[in-house]
């Protein structure tokens, strides 16, 4: 159910301006990885170039090599929507669609893969909401719209819409940046369990958060704006967060940069 | 940090002012406590700080404001019963004259000794013609909306925007010189063809003349409301908030499963309201159908041959001739007019109202 994710010599832009350039990384399966670093250091660029969604900008385009499991993602004859659903992705804000039930959001990308039997969506539904966690909270008022829940229960609905589809991998953007600390550790709880089926890449600025939840750790940084960013350093979270080997990783998780 | 005492040394002589105050008259206080200071320099008195809070003021131009606003509001109310009362009044002495059914008699001859008029045909007509019009430009108006907002280049998509709009500006009579003149022709063929080939379908039946046809008014029609839903769903489509398209896209939907799952969905009120307005703007259209359609009082299904009346248009053909009754008949041709358009905005609101739970949650 997870899969291997490796990076050779990525490099991404945006039209003619270059966001991260020369990115090497392989993260391994059952796994979190967190991806720290400065605003506009490409970290969420390189993420969302992890499932292809960096080239629906207009003038973006990726370079260089994306494999899970030495499957070429980038490769002619990969079909896009094959790529995005093995590879999930929960977004920085919550996104449930506005019209959709709560029921319907969760089944929403199982719809799109052609599911229609009632009871499949049904099992499927339950069972990616218990995933989430949320089972608890939204079993009674499935038909009720989505974008009625409060922010935190958004966000584990869109992971429950993530997860229902059964990706191998799935891709965090900043997941807890718009929530309270408590709708947060819900989330962190969630990752803990969620690994154990998933690869999980998560983009956060909270340093803890990264220290609490992820196993390994890239840094991110630029020179300076206008610059691509690059990959510092790449080890483990606890390694990175008590003996990092580079110098600008240890200013910047001291709070002396950045 | 060193910005601090500063400030507090300030907060001190606003501290003095405030006792001083109290003896100028409330209301100019605030602007006379700061006469003394004559710079707005960040160490003098902002336009926040010192001097004791002004007693809110009896007149200004918050309360004007909120005069006008009123009053703006009530002249609708007052234009809208005027109208009623206008209307209705000219129009009950009418239909007291009428010799016939004003709802099923198919004729309007109101300004003879015995007036006959009825408004099925008519109403029937509108209906029709309007329908039919909604029919065809609904789905073209989607598609091209579509196209401009989600497949389009960015630049072609504005152009052709603009263009789009530029349709919107085109004069009816304009629409309706064009229909009858030059459009009239190929629907003429048309006819003949599918009165040759579907004839036994009673929609294209008959033995013609074909041509000045309700076909060819609804054409004209759905000509005219094409700008207005193509514009307005297009607005709509790119108010679809980018976080639910991504949110479809990085499930695995395909461009047009995107556009399925987030924006439609999305945008089902604002295309429903694009179509209300079109539907509005063709049921009350005159010039372009008084032109094109071929004016006969029947009710008919037979969309080819000539023929084909609306209420707006028959308002346009008998109104330079009519008496008194003949006007008090339009006038009360009108009403039904009325009426109709406003059952079809009762309708609109009520698909939209049912779905508020989802639509209210989405803004």
């Amino acid at each position: 159910m997870a899969k291997r994710v490796s990076a050779s010599n990525v490099t991404a832009y945006y039209g003619g301006f270059k966001a991260i350039e020369n990115i090497n990384l392989t993260v391994e399966p059952k796994t979190v990885t967190a991806l720290i670093g400065p605003s506009g250091c490409g970290k969420s660029t390189f993420l969302r170039s992890i499932n292809r969604m960096h080239e629906v900008l207009p003038g973006a385009r990726v370079e260089g090599s994306l494999t899970i499991d030495d499957q070429d993602i980038y490769h002619r004859d990969v079909d896009v929507t094959a790529v995005r659903r093995t590879i999930g992705m929960v977004f920085q804000r919550p996104n449930p669609f506005p019209t959709m039930s709560i029921f319907e959001n969760v089944v929403a990308g199982l719809k799109l893969n052609g599911v229609r039997k009632k009871s499949i969506l049904e099992d499927a539904a339950e069972k990616a909401l218990r995933a989430a966690n949320l089972w608890g909270e939204v079993k009674d008022r499935l038909g009720k719209p989505g974008a009625g829940l409060s922010g935190g229960q958004q966000q584990r609905l869109c992971i429950a819409r993530t997860i229902a589809v059964e990706p191998q991998v799935v891709l965090m953007d900043e997941p807890c940046s718009a929530l309270d600390p408590i709708s947060t550790l819900a989330i962190e709880d969630l990752m803990f369990q969620l690994k154990d089926k998933f690869t999980i890449i998560i983009v956060t600025h909270n340093m803890q958060q990264a220290a609490r939840v992820s196993d390994r750790t890239a840094f991110f940084s630029i020179e300076k704006t206008g610059d691509p960013g690059r990959l510092i350093e790449y080890d483990n979270t606890q390694k990175i967060f008590s003996n990092p080997s580079v110098k600008k990783t240890e200013d910047y998780i001291t709070g002396r940069f950045g | 940090m060193g910005e601090t005492p500063h400030r507090s040394a300030d907060a001190g002589t606003g501290g003095t002012r405030v006792t001083q105050s109290h003896e100028w008259p409330a209301g100019a206080s605030a602007r006379v406590a700061e006469a003394p200071v004559t710079t707005r320099s960040p160490g003098g008195t902002g336009l926040g700080g010192g001097g004791a809070l002004p007693r809110s003021r009896k007149f200004g131009a918050e309360r004007a404001f909120r005069g006008l606003t009123l009053a703006a509001g009530t002249a609708v109310l007052v234009i809208i019963a005027a109208i009623a009362i206008f209307l209705v009044a000219k129009a009950v002495p009418a239909l007291r004259a009428n010799t016939e059914n004003f709802w099923s008699y198919e004729g309007w001859s109101p300004n003879d000794t015995q007036p006959k008029f009825g408004i099925g045909a008519l109403a029937f007509g509108t209906v029709l013609s309007s329908a039919l019009a909604l029919l065809i430009a609904v789905p073209v108006a989607l598609g091209i909306a579509l196209y401009l907002s989600h497949y389009a280049p960015r630049r072609l998509g504005t152009a052709l925007g603009f263009l789009v709009d530029l349709l919107a500006a085109v004069p009816s009579v304009v629409f309706g010189l064009w229909g009858r003149d030059v459009f009239s022709s190929p629907v003429r063929d048309f006819s003949v063809w599918l009165n040759q080939h579907f004839g036994w379908i009673p929609l294209f039946g008959g033995d013609g003349p074909f041509g000045a046809s309700v076909m060819l008014g609804a054409l004209v029609l759905a000509i005219m409301v094409l700008p207005i839903i193509t514009s307005l769903s297009r607005e709509v489509f790119l108010q679809t908030p980018t976080a639910n398209e991504e949110a479809a896209l990085a499930l695995g939907a395909t461009r047009w499963e995107m556009l399925r799952t987030a924006v439609l969905p999305y945008g089902r009120p604002g295309i429903i309201a694009a179509m209300m307005l079109g539907l509005g703007r063709a049921l009350g259209e005159t010039i372009a159908l008084a032109l094109t359609l071929g004016i006969t009082f029947g009710i008919s299904f037979n969309l080819i041959q000539n023929g084909g009346n609306t209420i707006a248009a028959n308002i346009a053909n008998a109104f330079g001739e009519a008496n008194e009754t003949g006007r008090g008949a339009l006038i009360a041709s009108g009403l039904v007019l009325f009426t109709i358009t406003l059952i079809v905005n009762i309708t609109a609101r009520a698909i939209i109202y049912r779905r508020r739970e989802f639509t209210e949650s989405a803004a």
